[in-house]
């Protein structure tokens, strides 16, 4: 009774959250359980060919909760976030869509979102974004009609409310999990955490960081973090990837916005005899020393064209253990109610 | 005016206070602007706006001037045009993503709000810009702010009696009346 005709198999029906969610994101359940989760980048397909995107999704999928789906990150043209969603949860993966506010406004924007909960999207990253002058067309116009914290009140506002932000309502709202970056490492520091209370404020139930390679910065953070009890009510998921070697940490250091890699770490790479294995070493060594710190609730793997090391990466680090292994189509589990209402 | 503006932010304390008064003044002159018709006052005031805050802030006349909130440091200069900034590509030394000879207007708001008197008005989440609103005087709108919230308080008492008296209002509505009364039908010394 899925009322969604010939589609039924690969369309999730819309679906009322389980109790105590709000929504049915697979993501909420495993971070809601107290369970370590683990999130993974995707690498976008310069392609219009789905097959791509299902061969990119296959080495995160054996081992996160859900795989984010960038948009357009560092102002890089490629298959749009919410395209690659659709397609992951078709194929029963959990999905985040990341939401950038610098190429769309607001009234794209509000209806992405009802497109990609109809698609089955039940995470959704709430992003600023990059500027236009780092990516492949400088000379794009940069729109950033919301920020990331308005856009995730507005994102709220139609969950709880049921209502655009200009008022008309919204017959089935869009059950999604909300979350949002922080980067912890970056100037100004001892603003980071009081912007994170924003986000909190705004509606952020979970968050992704940028690449944490200062663990004791990292750890200050936490600390205040801590400190105005935000642990309590966030989950914060800390970004870590492998480094291929020295020379692109450097690139990535000077050329991507708000990346912080200490002297020490590049140091290390350069030494190494096998740098690419130097760099997963220190990812999972990074892994096993966030997951220590107090208030962490998982991983967030951005592992760009480093895809294949992921799996082993989350598995050596042994932050799944005790949890079952992965099966697709978890996103979706819950059963219909027998005697709800059909879908429209 | 960039050097004005730094100075205004670093200034943020004795800025906050002259542009508080300045708000007070424009509230207190709503029956002026009133009298005189808003729609008639907004231009010379949008252009006196412009001249002051455009000296003083780099202003780009939003018309929702959000100062107060934001350390003394116009966010409408962040190039993202951020409103509960900073972004996450601030570099280090605080200088900006898109315009790294600039400090970022959103590192500066923070530190211009610790020597401001309420300046924990930054950590309130800002609505995104109304970008219909662009031109416009944003001291008027302040003005207009403070007398609807007035009339809003008037109507709250009115509705508040036509809900008591239900029957009264359904047959003789005149007695519970919700409208709003012109000024030249109130009695307000009640003499006879």
């Amino acid at each position: 009774m899925s009322g969604l005709g010939e589609h039924a198999d690969a369309l999730p029906a819309y679906e009322e959250p389980p109790p105590g969610h709000v929504s049915g994101s697979r993501l909420e359940r495993v971070l809601r359980a107290g369970r370590f989760a683990v999130t993974a980048e995707l690498n976008p397909p310069d392609s219009a060919d789905p097959a791509d995107v299902f061969e990119a999704a296959r080495p995160l999928g054996e081992v996160a909760d859900a795989i984010n789906a960038t948009d357009a990150s560092g102002a890089n043209c490629h298959m749009s976030s919410i395209g690659i969603s659709a397609l992951l949860t078709r194929a029963g993966y959990g999905t985040v869509y990341q939401i950038s506010c610098r190429d769309r406004n607001r009234i794209a924007i509000q209806g992405d979102v009802l497109g990609a909960a109809a698609m089955g999207v039940r995470n959704v990253l709430c992003l600023t974004g990059d500027g236009v002058g780092v990516g492949d067309q400088p000379g794009a116009k940069p729109v950033f009609d919301f920020d990331s914290v308005s856009l995730l009140r507005t994102i709220r506002t139609m969950r709880d409310e049921g209502v655009f932000l200009s008022g008309r309502k919204i017959t089935r709202p869009p059950r999604m999990f909300l979350g949002a970056a922080e980067n912890p490492c970056i100037e100004p520091h001892e603003w980071r955490p009081e912007r994170l209370a924003k986000k909190v404020e705004a509606g952020a139930e979970f968050i992704q960081t940028n690449y944490i390679f200062d663990i004791p910065l990292f750890e200050k953070f936490m600390a205040r973090v801590r400190d105005l009890g935000l642990d309590k009510r966030v989950f914060i998921l800390a970004g870590v990837g492998p480094l291929a070697s020295a020379r692109a940490a450097r690139w990535m250091r000077s050329n991507v916005p708000g990346i912080h890699i200490p002297d020490p770490v590049i140091e290390r790479l350069e030494r190494a005899a096998k740098p690419a294995e130097e760099g997963k070493a220190l990812c999972i060594e990074l892994i096993r020393r966030i997951r220590e710190i107090p208030g962490v609730a998982g991983v967030h793997v951005m592992a760009y064209r480093r895809e294949h090391q992921v799996s082993e990466i989350i598995l050596e680090s042994g932050v799944l253990e005790g949890r079952r292994p992965r099966r697709r189509g978890a996103e979706h589990s819950t059963p219909p109610p027998s005697d709800g209402p059909a879908a429209p | 005016m960039y050097r004005a503006r730094l100075f205004a932010i670093r200034h943020s304390g004795a800025f906050g206070w002259i542009y508080g008064r300045l708000e007070r003044l424009m509230i207190a002159l709503d029956p002026v602007f009133a009298r005189l018709g808003y729609n008639r006052v907004e231009r010379p005031i949008a252009l006196v706006e412009r001249v002051v805050k455009g000296v003083l802030f780099d202003c780009r006349m939003c018309g929702q001037c959000v100062l107060s909130s934001t350390g003394m440091s116009c966010p409408m200069n962040c190039p993202k045009e951020l409103r509960n900034g900073p972004c996450g590509g601030v570099r280090p030394g605080g200088f900006c993503e898109v315009r790294p000879a600039m400090r970022c207007v959103w590192v500066l708001a923070w530190d211009g709000a610790t020597r401001m008197q309420g300046g924990d008005r930054i950590r309130e989440v800002l609505p995104p810009v109304d970008r219909s609103l662009k031109g416009s005087s944003a001291w008027l709108r302040v003005s207009r702010e403070k007398a609807a919230r007035l009339r809003e308080a008037r109507e709250a008492s009115r509705t508040t009696l036509a809900q008591a008296f239900p029957g009264a209002r359904r047959n003789e509505p005149s007695t519970a009346p919700l409208a709003e009364e012109p000024p030249s039908a109130v009695n307000r010394g009640q003499r006879r």
